[in-house]
């Protein structure tokens, strides 16, 4: 019993890992360009589609694809807010519409590019850690569970230690004042989306060998990280990681003793029950919504 | 008299429109008939500034609960699609009072989680929803004659009448209340909710209101869709069609009655006929999430703001068109 809670525990971690990272890259592309952007799971499916290609197609080393893919996924959200929601800045529903026609899009080319039957990817390393008889990690999860700290604590010290972090936080917590300081609201704006993407786009290009990659893989990310967005509150970067902790712990928990369906309906209802009793989440404050 | 000619004209169109069509293509126009019912519900919806992502769930507890109850209590059909249509606004009711503690985007997602827990619902239990696999083999509406014509429920033109005539006199009714003092409150709660709320309007009634109605007509739409295809799931009612309702009525506009009709009837004739026709079959997502783009980037007042300059040009010769209070 011991050995079975320490396992979920473990399969808890590697979870959170991932929910994180694309999470706050919701949450900075919400904060600072005030968009929901419906498309992050298809930036997710599209960083998992550059292993496929590059790693499992081409045969390039696996950190050097997913490098490329936290480069082509980055760009793929400045693209999104050069088309998208730079020109649709002053249509409170725009922003939405477009991300979902952007969504369709990516699903398509990746159903004509790579068909619409799951890819199978090989695996990176066939290493585990065996802590004792029962309770393993495999290296793979290893390393998204790593990648996931450096990547956060590296954003943390970009918000809150540079200069670009200061004018990204300014320009999310008022556009306006920022930009009579002389911060560029356009730059914010790409440095924010391309950190978000890149984020999404890491996540699923890390994941991508220990996951069934296919063109809808995207759905069960975004709704995950939606709930987490909310629980955690909209806009808060710190919420969003704690969010991600615990609502990978229950999920993993509910799913390991009862079933996978029932882990999602438990949350769901979590999210519905803190838009009830505190809509501004657990660590959100009421500025921007 | 001109205007009423051009309703004959109309209402024969829509009559002689099967016959001019291929199986598939009628099959097809039975689903725009049920998705007209079901968009033009959503803008009641819309009506007091709520956007909802549980439209399409709500309207799969009115197929649900048509189909089991015809199944299990041998409800005459007619009459279960009725009490689908209750029982999706029942459901409604019960919502509200959890998702009207939020506003906006938290409304948005709010609903998009009670459906999603609705919809998982059925697919968790087994009994009575049939889990994944969802229900099959429900009853057909029975066959029945109005003397010059012979109702035979198998074919799609008869059940594309069918529909039709219930579709008409519900968006009819839709209509008288939208222009009822209830439907112009529900615009009040919208643009001027704190001028309602001192002027002693319940606002927290009337979005109920308005959520009920609405989900009340989104069941029996739900209802009509599961008594013609004879088989539903939770997959028929996920986030795919709220997507495709949601693009509906924005691509239209719902700054008027016929908006959201009229891009559900423009979007589906592009992406299941000419695309169809032209052999893109795989491109037909990439192609719709395009025209999504673009009409969102160059049309942000819907198809709607096309034909009301027409009207508009055309009004000012004669008598001043009564635009909706905004």
């Amino acid at each position: 019993m011991l050995d079975l809670l320490a396992q979920t525990g473990l399969n808890a971690v590697y979870a959170a890992s991932y929910i994180s990272l694309v999470a706050v890259g919701l949450v900075l592309i919400f904060g600072v360009m005030g968009v929901i952007n419906f498309a992050h799971g298809e930036l997710f499916m599209a960083g998992a589609y550059a292993i496929v290609a590059l790693y499992a197609g081409l045969n390039v080393p696996f950190f050097l694809a997913v490098a490329a893919g936290l480069l082509f996924v980055g760009c793929l959200g400045l693209l999104m807010e050069r088309a998208l929601f730079r020109p649709l800045k002053d249509n409170p529903l725009g922003g939405l519409v477009a991300s979902i026609g952007f969504l369709m899009i990516l699903q398509a080319l990746a159903v004509m590019g790579f068909g619409v039957r799951m890819v199978h990817i090989p695996p990176v390393t066939q290493e585990v850690i065996a802590f004792s008889e029962k309770v393993r990690l495999p290296v793979a999860r290893l390393y998204v569970i790593i990648a996931a700290i450096v990547l956060l604590s590296a954003l943390w010290y970009f918000l809150k230690r540079t200069k670009f972090g200061w004018a990204l936080r300014a320009s999310a917590q008022d556009p306006e004042a920022a930009a009579l300081q002389g911060i560029s609201i356009t730059q914010t704006a790409r440095i924010a989306m391309f950190i978000g993407a890149g984020l999404a786009g890491i996540a699923g290009a890390l994941t991508a060998p220990l996951v069934s990659v296919n063109p809808h893989m995207g759905h069960s990310v975004i709704v995950t990280a939606f709930i987490v967005i909310i629980v955690g509150g909209v806009g808060s970067l710190e919420g969003a990681i704690v969010a991600s902790v615990a609502y990978a712990l229950v999920h993993t928990f509910v799913t390991t003793f009862w079933d996978g369906v029932l882990a999602d309906i438990v949350g769901l209802s979590l999210m519905l029950l803190v838009l009830i009793v505190k809509p501004t989440g657990l660590f959100g404050s009421a500025d921007r919504a | 008299m001109p205007k009423f000619l051009i309703w004959i004209a109309a209402l024969a169109a829509l009559i002689a429109l099967p016959h001019g069509l291929s199986f598939s293509q009628q099959e097809i126009l039975v689903f725009l008939t049920i998705n007209v019912l079901l968009v033009a519900s959503y803008r009641l919806l819309t009506l007091t500034g709520e956007w909802s992502l549980g439209h399409v769930v709500i309207m799969g507890v009115g197929a649900y609960s048509s189909a089991l109850l015809t199944k299990k209590l041998g409800v005459y059909v007619p009459v279960s699609m009725l009490l689908g249509g209750v029982f999706a606004a029942l459901i409604a009711v019960l919502l509200s009072f959890p998702l009207f503690r939020m506003k906006g985007f938290y409304f948005l997602i709010g609903s998009f989680a009670a459906g999603e827990i609705i919809r998982l619902l059925w697919k968790r239990f087994r009994d009575p929803f049939g889990g994944a696999k969802g229900i099959k083999g429900i009853d057909p509406m029975p066959d029945f004659s109005v003397g010059f014509y012979q109702f035979d429920f198998f074919e799609p033109t008869s059940y594309y009448y069918f529909a039709g005539v219930v579709v008409a006199v519900c968006l009819w009714i839709l209509w008288r209340i939208e222009k009822s003092p209830v439907g112009l409150t529900f615009h009040a709660v919208h643009w001027q909710d704190k001028l309602a709320q001192a002027s002693g309007v319940n606002v927290r009634a009337y979005r109920t209101l308005a959520f009920a109605i609405a989900s009340g007509f989104a069941g029996i739409s739900g209802a009509l869709l599961a008594h013609y295809v004879g088989t539903i799931n939770p997959n028929a009612f996920d986030i795919d069609l709220m997507v495709f309702v949601l693009t509906w009525a924005i691509v239209g506009g719902t700054a008027t009655f016929y908006g959201p009709i009229l891009g559900c009837v423009v979007l589906t004739v592009i992406n299941e006929v000419v695309l169809r026709e032209l052999g893109l079959e795989q491109m037909r997502p990439l192609i719709y999430g395009a025209i999504m783009i673009l009409s969102i980037l160059f049309l942000p007042n819907g198809l709607e703001s096309i034909v009301q300059k027409f009207t508009q040009r055309r009004a000012s010769n004669g008598a001043p068109e009564r635009s909706p209070a905004e």
